[in-house]
């Protein structure tokens, strides 16, 4: 049973370069062994933390896109645990979440284009047809609304 | 033994005393203003966002406002559905120390 997941890893600025690549090359191994594919991985480069972690302010991040078994993940997260460099991962299964994703687009396309030819229009909106959105103050009001209820 | 009872001695007072105050404040607004609000709107919804993701921290942070607390529905006019997919990238994005958990 193959799923798609996604793991970040952040990895101690302490860490050399090449430490990071092995870390790297580690993970794909592992993946490897064990029938998976990794299909994507980026590296988002040192970013500083919300929150100290141990006394690190900031650190690596890097992200993989794997395809695979539950067992692979499972192993990986027990790999990842045991590695100091590592001070957080998370793996966060995608698939059905980008399924549900794809679906509401599909609708939501599907439902304005059947409007539009219920009103005689083309199916597909030209660029710069249609009402803009007012050029207002909305976007900000809704977080300075009800203060009153909080206090 | 003491110790127990004062607090919540204090608590119930305080408690009354809170009370009496909302209500002090509620009474006023009946009489003097029948204030206008505008109706809140879910962000996700109005913006058609379908993705909520914790590695978008431009998108969450808004929600997660000084004192970096997730901010209720009541105030952000997050719709039931959105509020919850938010909440769990929040967590998520935590996790990550990408948003804190608190300030100090």
């Amino acid at each position: 049973m193959n799923r798609k997941y996604e793991l970040v890893y952040v990895v101690s600025p302490d860490a050399t370069e090449a430490q990071i690549a092995e870390l790297a090359t580690q993970v794909e191994g592992i993946v490897q062994r064990l029938g998976g594919t990794l299909e994507k991985t980026e590296n988002w480069g040192r970013r500083k933390l919300a929150y100290e972690i141990g006394r690190h302010k900031e650190a690596t991040y890097i992200l993989d896109v794997i395809n695979g078994s539950g067992e692979l993940m499972k192993e990986i997260d027990r790999r990842l645990k045991v590695f100091d460099l590592v001070i957080r991962h998370l793996v966060v299964r995608v698939d059905e979440h980008e399924g549900v994703i794809d679906r509401q687009k599909s609708r939501r396309t599907e439902t304005s284009r059947r409007r539009r030819i219920a009103r005689g229009l083309p199916p597909d909106r030209a660029p710069g047809e249609g009402q803009r959105g007012e050029p207002d103050d909305d976007r900000d009001d809704r977080f300075d609304m009800g203060l009153e209820d909080v206090r | 033994m003491n110790g127990g009872r004062k607090p919540s001695g204090g608590g119930r007072g305080r408690g009354a005393a809170g009370a009496a105050g909302a209500a002090g404040a509620a009474g006023k607004d009946g009489q003097r203003r029948p204030m206008f609000r505008r109706r809140k709107v879910c962000k996700f919804c109005s913006d058609k966002i379908d993705d909520i993701n914790y590695k978008d921290t431009k998108l969450l942070l808004p929600f997660v406002p000084e004192r970096a607390k997730i901010l209720p529905r009541r105030i952000s006019g997050t719709c039931a559905m959105h509020q919850r997919k938010l909440r769990t990238a929040i967590m998520r994005a935590r996790q990550l120390a990408l948003i804190p958990y608190t300030a100090e």
